[in-house]
Order: structure tokens, then C-alpha cells, then sequence
């Protein structure tokens, strides 16, 4: 078993990553292994997004997200510094900027801090876009 | 937490697009945990070390002086890509921070040595 630590930071709206990511996520699961933790950053925050409507037929990035990390009980946490500057707000901080809040839950905004947690306890680190 | 060796690699240049700024964010976090941080410089990725960015001209705050935030972290490993500079026309002497100019064989023997290489 390997343990793994997972950053993304392309968008559901833009990159293929997302999907990509996800695809190897559950394909590690299902082979055994952990994942400590995956890492929304850049614009990758976006797939905490669920504001994001996509076209018929597909299922909103967010929403398979949070449900793959709540039936695997994987921490989903989203760069809080990049996701302010693209409009992805949690409760707590879209009261302090008296904002709509919009982050899927499931998932949690948190600091790089997080991240660099996260690579501490993993055994291997994969990123998805850039 | 263990210390682990990261090794930052950054392609993209300093403007138009966020990605040189959020890779100082993610180094300057490692750093702020102790660990050991180098960062490596490709491709247009060496456009973010030059001393002559006008900023101001795109209402955008200076690259080299965020980048300047890293001896203050005491991450003063820099290494830049010896083609990349002189396919653009660059020398050492273009950019703000000391930085060690390496050939390719050399940089694959750093990408070696990291525990963890983060691509931006």
C-alpha cells in the first residue's frame, strides 16, 4: 500500500485534470492504497465550486468529488488564498465579506499549510495540471 | 513533521497568467515548515528572475521583488536552466537573485535528489 497526496489545480470548466484526477484517485482506492489528502489549488479550487452547472448529461465536478471523499473519507481542502480571488467562498469567510457562499460541502478551505502536511505523511505526490 | 526535499519548477512567466506567483506561495509555505526548498527555474520560467520587470506598466506588483521574499525564508537554493537562458539571450548577470546555472544532466540529477517536485 502507498499512501498518496494529491494536488489539482486545473478548472472543471477548462482542464481535463479534474477528471483525470479523480479517474486516478478511485482507481488508487479500489487498488488499495491511501490518500491522505487532495489539494485544491490555482484554479483548480474551482471543482469546490457548486455554482458550476455543466452541460447535460454530466455531473457537476463538486458533486462526484464530495461524494467520492464522503464514501472514502478523504479530506477534500481548497487553497483558501486562491479561492478567494476566484470567488470560492465557504460560510465563514462569505459573512465576512458579506458574500454568497458556494463551496460544495465536503469540502473544506483551509491554508497551504495543509498541503505541506499532507506531503510530510505521503508516500508519493502527484499533481494534476500546469 | 518529516522534512522532506522539494524542488519547485517553475515554466511559466512572470505575467499573464498565476502561476509563477502561486508557485513562490507553495515554496515560501514549505519553507515556513522547515523544510528544504529549491526551487528551478525552465524554459520562459527564467523571465520571472529578470531584474528589468516593468510592472507597474500592467498595473501588476513586481515578480522580483516577491521572489526576493526567498532568502528572507533561507531558501537560496535557485537553479536556472542554462539553454533556457541562452536560447532568450540571457546571462547570470540578467537576474535578481543568485542563482546557479545548470546544463541539462545536472538537472536531471536534482530532479533526482527531491522527495517531492511540484511543477508550475
Amino acid at each position: 500500500m502507498t499512501t498518496f497526496a494529491l494536488m489539482v489545480l486545473g478548472a472543471p470548466t477548462s482542464s481535463q485534470t479534474p477528471h483525470t484526477a479523480l479517474a486516478f484517485a478511485r482507481a488508487a482506492v479500489q487498488a488499495g492504497h491511501r490518500i491522505v489528502r487532495i489539494f485544491f489549488f490555482h484554479d483548480g479550487v474551482q471543482c469546490g465550486n457548486q455554482l458550476l452547472i455543466p452541460p447535460a448529461g454530466q455531473q457537476p465536478m463538486s458533486a462526484q468529488w464530495s461524494e467520492f471523499a464522503q464514501r472514502n473519507q478523504i479530506d477534500l481542502v481548497v487553497c483558501v488564498a486562491s479561492a478567494l480571488k476566484r470567488g470560492v467562498l465557504d460560510h465563514s469567510e462569505a459573512q465576512r465579506y458579506d458574500k454568497a457562499a458556494n463551496l460544495q460541502s465536503g469540502f473544506d478551505l483551509s491554508g497551504l499549510g495543509q498541503w505541506i502536511e499532507a506531503c510530510a505523511l505521503a508516500d508519493r505526490v502527484v499533481t494534476f495540471g500546469a | 513533521m518529516n522534512t522532506k526535499r522539494y524542488l519547485i519548477v517553475c515554466r511559466r512567466p512572470p505575467y499573464g497568467e498565476s502561476y509563477a506567483r502561486e508557485a513562490l506561495d507553495v515554496a515560501l509555505a514549505a519553507a515556513a515548515f522547515e523544510q528544504s526548498v529549491a526551487l528551478l527555474f525552465l524554459g520562459d520560467g527564467v523571465a520571472q528572475l529578470l531584474t528589468t520587470q516593468e510592472s507597474a506598466a500592467i498595473d501588476e506588483k513586481s515578480l522580483e521583488k516577491q521572489l526576493g521574499a526567498l532568502p528572507l525564508y533561507d531558501v537560496n537554493e535557485i537553479y536556472v536552466d542554462a539553454a533556457a537562458l541562452r536560447e532568450r539571450g540571457f546571462t547570470a548577470s540578467d537576474l535578481s537573485l543568485p542563482a546557479r546555472v545548470l546544463e541539462y544532466e545536472t538537472i536531471t540529477a536534482l530532479l533526482q535528489r527531491a522527495d517531492i517536485v511540484l511543477n508550475f
